[in-house]
């Protein structure tokens, strides 16, 4: 399926929803231990996983041949024995990978031909304490590069200080920015603090045209949780059922396991169906999560615990 | 099996089945016998139990007859002197083996209560195993406590507990556990249709060393109940079921001096408000009514939803019931179960057809063929729908809208159960406003079907009373070791010499609603001391009875007041005792004033500080137990002490905030209608106390069966047998008052019911 854009809505606020956060923690709790995958569903899961992937760099010591090994990675995400072992037809890639703008250019010559888009961080990621000018240039200097998404940051203190209005045009001004390309919100969950800011904020920027809402930057205190994601989640159905509009959703940042893999695919299947486990409409945001996901599909294939040692770095 | 690609493209999640190995291993040592004794009795007069999943005999059973009933009281009596007399520290001991034996078998636990009731392996796993596990170890604190937090207080004895199918391990735990723990022994019946977790309970006595005979389980139909409820050295009786057998124990058990505690069935509403998180309250409906197939006693089974936001709330309902997956118990993504008999899923059909033929509005989601229901909601449902009042024990909730907040309270309470509730608003002042207005014994904000072993649960109205869990619980499995509580009584004096009638004749009235009132039937009856007459009495009739309860209902403003505001209307009235000494002394002894004043004074004392109090359950929860009123009550009073007696009963009463209806002793009744003179003059407010003569028997037998009295305490034990018998019209809880003419805090926990809120918190 192909991704079609939010246009987005006019801002608009009168359904302010509070959200309970001792009842989503718990519903967060009950949603993965009411579901189990086993055997080859596992498998399956952990492929798909894969290829809703944005495998990530985003360090300050990140240099182009770091992301050339990355791309690679990117393109044979799995050993050649693991692909066959699993029956597949062809070797999974992952959903995109993601850098910073400077090394766009390098991603986008790593990826020639292999179909995965880059994605860039941009409008200073991650505080995003820049003028509005410079990080409406930085989008535009990314997009130029060669990136077909651009994960933006938000300015928290809109949402903290409840400048709604601020924080739309913001936004709004940024998809105009990225032109074709699609664009991610990052609400740096972790800074909001509250769940109701947090499904404020999503509502906002989806009205804004956010074609993706996406819960981090990786940087903050606390990066992706069910409890967050499930309210994001919820946000999105809400603003489906106002507008029509489908909007994709990105956790990112903290999650490292297969298990956190399958969780969030959990998440997506229960609160918002099956079109939400295809990478035009889900994305997870990580980098050390591959090799534990690669390790188990080991296991599944040839029965022994793996080694990180025997399979290839991203 | 489809390959990988092919589920790549449906990202389905495939089965997960639990092995049901090692319960099947186990069930290969049937058929089962009894557990008497420290041991299985030879199987006979065997049933059947399955499973309804598969519609698979499990394991044959033993029907238990009277003859093992009896031999299973009588293990459990020769069990009871070392057992009660064992230091606390001790009998704590074999509690947490207990706790600890479950927690190693767990898994065996789980997997066979989800075989024989048909409910979700994971919600065994997840709720029912370590919930029991949990109320284990909590009692064995309470074992170990005992003796120091209940001093002067003792076990009941040999305690006979009757326990359901819809949680049967857990129930068994809610039974066992504090019972061992106040150091009774026990006879239990498990449910005929899952008698399976109580028999490998009792393989775990044998092996956590519990002294024979301190457990004994007795499996079988209601024929074994009933032979249990009568058996005369059965100290107490436990019953946790249906309102209609709840009602047969109290007929069976009337006048026996048995201790009695009942919980029953519910159909307890489910409270949405327009600034509810309307996302998080569909989660509390899946966890309310479709949680355990909606056999659950406290389900949230009435949703109530402001109108505001009824539409949307029911197109986000209707989209959730889509996602729940109903089958196999033993795989782990089921989320909805078998039900756990035929008879149960034709009840539940029947009950649904009638709903909608009523005019319900039925939406159901998917079930497979076999022993299952389908969750679902009926929509347009009004009170007048017998799917509004019946308890259906099966996955389906009723809805209907509110306008305002009192239409909720109204539409919540307007039923004859009172055992839970659960409040969706994030406006905390409204939700425990209406936390506070709901008839329930629990009431959840926010949440629903949270349990822990420290949390008392347990329901008010026709939903049964007693406590189970924390000390509350504790407290049903206790009694004073002497009988009369509290200080030790005021010497009573007998009655005056009577007075010569001069001057102005004396007429005497009964006082209802504040006013002083001539009897229904415009008669009186002579009251007379030693042959000699001492004036005349109103001679009261039900009319009388009804009409002081319907002034007593009148009267809630009293209920409402601060403990304080009650405190000073009570020492105000002891001052007008004391200037009105001169005139009671025709029908009171002096000393017996002067006890009753300074009983106003103890009264007024407590008035303000029997607190609530705050359990420590789970993180980032408040779990309050309040002490409730129960609204208006029946007294009847000693025929001893003619003032004092009624005294001592009305002023702990209203103390409480109760509003009371109290029959005067029949053969001294002028000393409690003059109080009528007292009352009147120091603000106790109109229909607060209202004061009846006349017959007592007719008058208490009126107060027994009307439906609108919550409690009854009895001074005359004359008529236990009649009013315990004639209370569960309504069930109401009956006291029969030890000593009429002590004070203590036993009539101040007699006076109130525990309504338990729960209040999750978290920014």
């Amino acid at each position: 399926m192909a991704h079609i854009r939010n246009p987005g809505a006019p801002l608009a606020f009168e359904n302010s929803v509070a959200v309970n956060r001792p009842a989503a923690e718990r519903r967060a709790a009950s949603l993965v231990a009411r579901r189990s995958l086993k055997g080859a569903h596992q498998a399956a899961w952990l492929v798909n996983a894969i290829a809703c992937m944005d495998l990530t760099t985003l360090a300050g010591d990140d240099t182009p041949e770091r992301v050339r090994r990355l791309c690679a990675k990117a393109r044979r995400p799995l050993s050649d024995e693991i692909v066959a072992g699993l029956g597949l037809s062809e070797m999974p890639k992952t959903g995109a990978v993601c850098v910073y703008p400077t090394l766009v250019a390098t991603a986008v010559k790593a990826l020639e031909g292999s179909g995965i888009p880059v994605a860039s961080v941009a409008t200073g990621f991650p505080a995003g304490l820049m003028p509005l000018d410079l990080r409406l240039a930085e989008i535009r200097y990314a997009v130029d590069q060669g990136a077909q998404e651009i994960d933006i940051v938000i300015t928290r203190a809109h949402v903290l200080g409840g400048q709604w209005s601020a924080l739309f045009d913001e936004v709004a001004a940024m998809r105009e920015a990225c032109g074709a390309a699609h664009l991610k919100a990052i609400l740096a969950t972790g800074d909001l603090s509250t769940l109701t800011n947090v499904h404020a904020a999503s509502k906002v920027a989806m009205q804004a045209g956010a074609d993706f809402i996406k819960t981090s930057t990786g940087k903050e205190a606390v990066n992706a949780t069910l409890p967050v994601g499930l309210t994001m989640c919820r946000a999105i159905r809400d603003y489906r059922a106002a507008t029509g509009h489908v909007v994709g959703f990105k956790p990112a940042g903290g999650m490292k396991t297969a298990k956190d893999a399958l969780n969030w695919q959990v998440l997506m299947r229960e609160e918002l169906g099956r079109d939400w486990l295809h990478p035009e409409l889900f994305r997870l945001g990580a980098s050390s999560m591959l090799a534990d996901i690669e390790r188990q599909l080991s296991h599944h294939v040839t029965g022994r615990y793996a080694a990180h040692h025997r399979h290839a770095l991203a | 099996m489809p390959t990988i690609t092919e589920i790549l493209k449906t990202m389905s999640y495939g089965p997960a089945p639990e092995s049901d190995a090692l319960a099947r291993d186990w069930l290969a040592r049937g058929p089962f016998g009894h557990f008497i004794n420290g041991r299985f009795t030879a199987a006979g007069g065997l049933f059947e139990t399955r499973d309804p999943a598969k519609d698979v005999v499990l394991a044959e059973i033993s029907q238990g007859s009277e003859a093992d009933i009896a031999a299973a009281v009588e293990a459990a009596q020769a069990a009871l002197p070392e057992w009660s007399a064992m230091p606390g520290h001790l009998r704590a001991r074999h509690l947490y083996a207990i706790a600890r034996q479950i927690q190693k078998r767990e898994r065996l636990f789980a997997v066979l209560e989800s075989l024989d009731n048909g409910k979700p392996l994971r919600e065994a796993r997840d709720a029912d195993v370590p919930l029991a596990v949990r109320h284990f170890y909590h009692h064995a604190g309470w074992a170990e406590l005992v003796a120091e937090e209940f001093p002067g207080q003792g076990p009941h004895g040999v305690c006979g507990q009757i326990i359901p199918w819809n949680f049967p391990l857990l129930m068994l735990a809610w039974k066992i556990a504090p019972a061992l723990a106040a150091g009774n022994t026990v006879v239990l019946k498990p449910a005929e249709y899952t008698p399976l977790t109580a028999l490998l309970f009792a393989e775990i006595c044998m092996e956590a060393g519990l002294p024979e005979g301190v457990v004994n389980i007795v499996t079988g139909d209601g024929a074994t109940g009933a032979a249990l409820v009568e058996h005369p050295d059965v100290a107490k009786i436990a019953f946790t079921g249906s309102t209609e057998v709840g009602r047969e124990i109290r007929h069976a058990t009337a006048g026996s001096g048995k201790a009695l505690t009942l919980e029953l069935g519910g159909k307890s509403p489910f409270l949405v408000f327009a600034d509810a998180d309307l996302d998080a309250a569909v989660e509390g409906v899946v966890d309310a009514i479709w949680f355990n197939q909606g056999e659950v006693c406290c389900a949230g089974a009435r949703i109530l939803v402001a109108e505001a936001v009824a539409e949307c709330f029911s197109a986000k309902l209707r989209a959730r019931m889509e996602t729940l997956r109903v089958g196999d118990p033993l795989d782990k993504s089921t989320d909805i179960g078998a039900i756990v008999h035929p008879r149960q899923l034709a009840r539940i059909r029947d009950l649904v057809a009638q709903g909608v033929a009523a005019g319900g509005e039925l939406h159901t989601g998917n079930a497979p063929e076999g022993c299952y229901f389908p969750p679902a909601f009926m929509l347009g449902v009004s009170p007048a729908n017998p799917c509004f009042s019946e308890e259906i024990f099966g996955p389906i909730a009723v809805m209907c809208s509110f306008r305002t907040p009192e239409e909720a309270i109204e539409l919540a309470n307007n039923t004859r159960y009172g055992l839970a509730a659960s409040v969706w608003s994030e406006n905390l002042t409204l939700a425990l406003d209406m936390a506070a207005r709901i008839k329930a014994g629990v009431v959840w904000i926010n949440a629903t079907n949270l349990f822990d072993a420290n949390a008392p649960f347990g329901g008010m109205r026709e939903s049964g009373f007693g406590r189970e869990g924390a000390r509350e619980g504790m407290a049903a499995y206790l009694r004073p070791l002497d009988a009369p509580s509290g200080s030790a009584p005021e010497p009573i004096a007998p009655l005056p010499q009577p007075v010569a009638i001069t001057g102005i004749d004396r007429t005497h009235k009964l006082y209802i609603g504040g006013a002083q009132k001539r009897a229904d039937n415009g008669q009186s009856y002579s009251v007379t001391q030693e042959g000699r007459l001492l004036g005349h009495a109103p001679l009261g009739s039900r009319k009388d009875i009804r009409n002081a309860v319907e002034a007593a209902h009148k009267a809630s403003g009293w209920s409402r007041m601060s403990g304080h505001q009650r405190a000073q209307v009570l020492y105000f009235l002891g001052e007008n005792l004391s200037a009105r000494a001169p005139s009671l002394k025709a029908f009171a002894g002096g000393d017996e004033i002067d006890a009753g004043i300074a009983r106003c004074f103890y009264y007024a004392a407590w008035a303000d500080k029997f607190d609530a109090r705050v359990h420590d359950t789970q993180g980032q929860h408040v779990t309050l137990a309040m002490k409730e009123p129960f609204g208006v009550m029946g007294l009847i009073c000693a025929e001893a002490s003619p003032l004092l007696g009624a005294l001592s009963l009305v002023l702990p009463a209203i103390a409480m905030g109760n509003r009371v209806v109290a029959i005067a002793p029949q053969s001294a009744p002028l000393a409690a209608l003059e109080l009528a003179q007292v009352l009147a003059c120091s603000d106790v407010p109109g229909g607060v106390v209202n004061l009846v003569s006349g017959p007592k028997s007719d008058l208490a037998q009126t107060l027994a069966t009307h439906e609108d009295v919550a409690a009854l305490w009895s001074a005359a034990p004359e008529l236990a047998a009649m009013t315990e018998r004639e209370s569960a019209a309504n069930l109401k809880p009956v006291w029969q008052v030890p000593d009429p003419a002590a004070q203590g805090r036993a009539f101040l926990e007699a006076a109130v019911q525990i309504k338990t809120i729960w209040v999750p918190y978290g920014a």
